[in-house]
């Protein structure tokens, strides 16, 4: 901010100093200064110090715990020049300072890779959920899914290749419940123009950018007029904008029912919260489950990656029998975003053949592997590519 | 079951009318002449006559697809008799949206309904007929139970589930308002009554069914105070249906785990918009709205099957309708009325019909029409015990 007034003042000092010799100089220089001050909150620099960017990881709970371990494993050997600050947040206590020292760590660093922290509702429901908190704070208002049919894994439908953008701050979300009478509870769904429109506008840029030709809005306006409505009329008036990428709407009942026949006619799919929650786990699960497919939460100025359908997995905790692929492919798509171009290609590529050629899956694609041997087999690949390995 | 229940009946209408039942007590033939009128009126159900039941063809290919299951019912000797009614929306007095007084007498008096298609005009001032059916006989729970067909494949051949859903309140309230320009708020209600009706409700299906557990679907970590309401409630009821398992489970957990492995649920109770989504969800496992029936279950005892398909207007009137979902209904509606054993032929005779794939309507990849497909059901009930 001080950078910019000296400039200002200094515009000001300059003008009539050198007249009409260099006027084209100062407006160009005044421009300059306008645009910077237009814009209200600093994107924060990106946490890079000697080459090594710093990125937050925050466990979870369940199985985060153990997959993390791997995920640094697997960049340690690879040498991904990332360092993680790990900030531990625990679920069992009602005050939210764990998840706000958390949100302050992402606010550093910018980027984050997370996992589920379970929300006992056991607890008063003034404990709200601290994945959900995380998100609104930092304004995570787009969440990304790409569901991809993998050739390796056995499912019931083959050619599934959905982008899902679900918004990812308010509707039935928001939180917001009160019991007017004793045994009468209202929550409320909130949708606002703004976000409709910020999260269509997303949808329709990515189709852009990744060549994808259709993009179909998913709600209940049959039902919920004003609401869905609202954010049917959003999307309808960012698609007018896009006259290459064709848009139609389905509801979602219907589109359920679709997916479950033929889910191959979908692209890229946008929609408020809570159908994105349905939505999003079907794909998952049609594609061969919650192991599997890799989920982006993107704000403004934060990104924070984790797996698609956000399971805590305490029943397969501990047991070395998790499947590590979703948060190895979350990471790097991690990498991706911060740039790290090489490092996720090697990665991704060697998860991938894993998956796919070696076949050694895990319990819950229906193979025997164990999460150490898939994570072994990983890292044989990386090193078999001849690049520059640490020692284990 | 009839057996029980009427003996049931007559010992309640004894001891309304103050008559003991034991050998001591003379009966006055007065009182004998009153109670068999009583019992006339009262347990009509379980007469050995004819059992009323009203009947709504709707639009559509309503009317082709309830003629068949009439004939159905009539080749199968089902103690049915149908009452026609039609359903439209007009304005009653005070301005509010009623339906024909003799199509709500008529439901009222015979309990049991039947009902095809409608169509809901958009724009026509009116709310949806389905919305208004659902006002007027406060039909508080949909039930849906979804079977894998014999002959019509799916990528999922081991679906056997019910889903059960509120059918009243939560985010179908229609309570929506404008904040300020820009911002919508959409109010979803829970009220503990209705919950505790529709959880009661379930644990009865499935005590009455046999099924071995109910799940509750609901998303109680987002939704603290509406879902975790309906959550204790359905706790409270399973504690007093202890043979019968409960679990709960998220909302994203049952689509993730629907969509992989459908064996492991069983009935499924859950909100409304829960409901809507999952009970389309399993309709698509099985095949489709065309092969789906539905129940509506109301308060007073009022019930009504229905198709949940639309009217498709396309193909109506040319004969080329399918009506297994109607049909599947109505066999849902026999259960419902204790008359198990027609019931089982019926949907039995269906059953075979679909699996020897001679006879198939359009939709389900034949091109057989309606009334040759209903020949091939009758003939098959003539092979049945």
């Amino acid at each position: 901010m001080a950078a910019h007034s000296a400039a200002f003042s200094m515009a000001k000092i300059i003008k009539p100093f050198w007249g009409g010799l260099t006027g084209n100089t100062v407006k160009v220089f005044g421009t300059t200064v306008t645009s910077q001050r237009s814009k209200t909150v600093l994107t924060p620099p990106p946490a890079k110090y000697g080459g090594r960017h710093t990125v937050t990881l925050i466990p979870g709970d369940g199985i985060g715990p153990e997959l993390f371990n791997h995920v640094r494993e697997v960049f340690r050997f690879s040498c991904v020049p990332v360092d993680f600050e790990v900030v531990h947040v625990n679920s069992a206590l009602e005050t939210e300072d764990d998840i706000n020292n958390a949100i302050t760590a992402i606010r550093r660093n910018g980027v984050a890779l997370k996992g589920n922290i379970e929300t006992k509702h056991t607890m008063p429901p003034s404990v709200k959920s601290g994945n959900n908190l995380l998100r609104t704070s930092l304004d995570l208002y787009a969440n990304v899914m790409h569901c991809q049919s993998l050739p390796g894994v056995q499912t019931r439908h083959k050619n599934i290749d959905i982008i899902i953008i679900r918004e990812n701050t308010e509707g039935e979300y928001s939180s917001l419940e009160h019991e007017s009478v004793s045994g009468v509870v209202e929550s409320l769904k909130i949708i606002t123009r703004n976000n409709s429109l910020r999260i269509a506008e997303y949808a329709f840029r990515l189709a852009r950018e990744k060549g994808r030709r259709r993009v179909t809005a998913v709600h209940k306006a049959n039902i919920m007029k004003l609401g869905d409505g609202l954010f049917l009329q959003c999307c309808r008036e960012v698609a007018s904008g896009y006259p290459d990428i064709t848009f139609d709407s389905m509801i979602v009942d219907n589109t359920t029912m679709q997916l479950v026949s033929k889910p191959q006619q979908f692209d890229v799919m946008v929609m408020p919260n809570l159908y994105g929650n349905v939505v999003s786990n079907v794909c998952a699960g049609l594609v061969g489950g919650p192991g599997l497919v890799p989920g982006a939460n993107y704000g403004r100025d934060y990104a924070v990656f984790e797996t698609a359908t956000r399971n805590t997995g305490k029943s397969i905790a501990n047991r070395n029998i998790a499947n590590p692929t979703a948060l190895l492919l979350a990471s790097c798509m991690m990498l991706d975003h911060l740039k790290l171009y090489d490092n996720a290609t090697l990665i991704r590529n060697a998860v991938l053949t894993t998956m796919n050629e070696t076949r050694l899956h895990t319990a819950d694609i229906g193979g025997q592997g164990t999460t150490s041997e898939v994570v072994q087999s990983i890292m044989r690949i990386i090193h078999s590519k001849g690049q520059h390995t640490a020692n284990i | 079951m009839a057996g029980n229940a009427l003996r049931s009946a007559i010992v309640n209408l004894l001891r309304k009318w103050r008559l003991s039942i034991n050998g001591q007590d003379k009966f006055k033939a007065k009182e004998v002449l009153r109670v068999a009128a009583a019992l006339k009126k009262d347990t009509r159900m379980f007469s050995s006559g004819m059992q009323t039941v009203t009947l709504i063809p709707g639009d559509g290919i309503g009317p082709e697809i309830s003629t068949a299951v009439m004939k159905i019912f009539e080749a199968a000797k089902v103690p049915i008799q149908w009452e026609e009614r039609n359903i439209t929306a007009i304005k009653g007095p005070g301005g509010k949206w009623v339906i024909p007084s003799d199509a709500k007498e008529s439901m009222d008096r015979n309990k049991m309904g039947l009902k095809g298609p409608l169509k809901t005009p958009i724009a026509a001032g009116h709310p949806s007929m389905n919305l208004l059916l659902r006002k007027t006989f406060d039909l508080y729970a949909n039930v849906r139970p979804c079977v894998s067909m014999e002959g019509y494949e799916t990528p999922y051949a081991d679906v056997n589930l019910v889903t059960i859903r509120e059918n009243t309140e939560g985010e179908y309230s229609g309570i929506e308002h404008v904040i300020v320009d820009g911002v919508v708020q959409s109010i979803k209600l829970i009220t503990e009554r209705a919950s505790k009706r529709i959880a009661e409700y379930a644990f009865e299906y499935a005590r009455n069914n046999k099924r071995a557990s109910v799940t509750a679907v609901h998303k109680a970590n987002i939704m603290r105070m509406s879902d975790g309401l309906f959550l204790r409630t359905c706790r409270e009821a399973a504690e007093k249906y202890k043979d019968i398992k409960f679990t709960e489970m998220y909302l994203d957990t049952v689509c993730l785990n629907m969509v992989q492995d459908p064996s492991q649920f069983d009935v499924l109770v859950m909100p409304n918009l829960y409901g809507d989504i999952l009970s389309d969800l399993c309709a698509g496992l099985i095949g489709g709205l065309g092969v789906t029936p539905s129940g509506n279950i109301g308060a007073n005892g009022v019930a009504i099957f229905e198709s949940v398909h639309g009217t498709a207007p396309d193909i109506a009137g040319k004969d080329l309708a399918n009506p297994t979902a109607l049909l599947l209904s109505a066999v849902m509606m026999l259960r419902h009325m204790g008359l198990h054993d027609h019931a089982r032929r019926i949907q039995t005779a269906c059953f075979n019909t679909i699996r020897d794939k001679k006879a198939l309507t359009g939709d389900l990849g034949g091109s057989s029409k309606c009334s040759e497909f209903t020949e091939a059901i009758c003939q098959q009930l003539g092979y049945i015990e």
